[in-house]
């Protein structure tokens, strides 16, 4: 069963990155389980995969129109294919530096990969459900989602 | 006659930026505010990075830890075994306070967070080049 105290280190890793990056914070809708299959990602989505104490996947999934903005509010204006990758791989490495920050050696934590593109299939984890958390940015709603058992 | 202070031209700061992303590593050249800084160099992993040092000879060096290929802390154990004078600050996600020792004791003379804010690499870069 997912731990509150895990679900606010992620879940903060995730706000913290636009509170800090983007000098606008984030704001976090209401969370919901998905229990059957995995919960559809958008075009860019950067995944760390969590071994140890607990096992599962944890990603951040969102859509090129939110992740074009923040990069225009980080003063970018390269807004390739590349940089999208780049970028929800920059959030994606935040929240695993603050899982290894608050979890310490019990979590082995990879480092991210990045999935895009209308091919990219969701990360599952049999076994596991997924815990949903709506990531509302301006007019923009990314996914973080939390997959352990 | 008054004694005139002769202009003694001071040598700009050399400074390399490894990072595995395109976008901080443009977001440190693009937000560092020191007229004495030069950026000579930009590197994605730490074999760059090696490469890139001998070429270029930079006294700051900003290194980000988690890289393929060669990682943050491989390298910073390499650059100061060549140049022990280098001033290297570390630019990482990583939050723990095992990393951040285990960085300053192979080296590292400081440490920024990401994601950080123009203000905070700022005073980090001033830090560096000042010694504090």
């Amino acid at each position: 069963m997912l731990q509150e105290q895990e679900l606010k280190t992620f879940v903060e890793g995730t706000t913290n990155y636009f509170e800090v990056a983007a000098q606008q914070p984030a704001t976090v809708g209401s969370p919901y389980l998905v229990t059957e299959g995995a919960p559809a990602i958008h075009e860019y989505t950067g995944v760390i995969n969590i071994s140890g104490r607990r096992e599962g996947v944890v990603y951040f999934t969102a859509p090129k129109a939110m992740l074009t903005v923040l990069l225009m509010k980080m003063q970018e204006n390269d807004f390739s294919h590349e940089n999208m990758r780049d970028l929800v791989g920059e959030v994606a490495n935040t929240i695993s530096g603050n899982a290894r920050r608050d979890f310490g050696n019990d979590f082995v934590i990879s480092v991210p990969s990045v999935l895009a593109g209308d091919r990219a299939e969701p990360p599952q984890v049999a076994g596991a459900r997924s815990f949903v958390i709506p990531i509302n940015w301006r007019s923009h709603s990314a996914k973080l989602v939390v997959a352990l058992k | 006659m008054s004694a005139s202070v002769s202009a003694v031209p001071r040598r700009a700061w050399r400074l390399l930026i490894v990072d595995d992303s395109n976008i901080i590593r443009r977001r440190i050249e693009r937000s560092q505010q020191f007229s004495e800084l030069e950026v000579v160099g930009a590197a994605a992993n730490g074999v760059e990075a090696l490469e890139m040092f001998r070429k270029t000879d930079p006294d700051l060096v900003t290194m980000d830890l988690t890289m393929p290929q060669m990682d943050g802390i491989q390298c910073i154990e390499k650059l100061v075994q060549w140049k022990p004078t280098v001033r290297i600050l570390v630019v990482s996600a990583l939050a723990d306070k095992a990393t951040a020792v285990d960085a300053m004791e192979k080296g590292a003379n400081g440490f920024l967070n990401k994601p950080f804010t123009d203000r905070q690499l700022n005073e980090a870069l001033a830090a560096l080049i000042t010694g504090r």
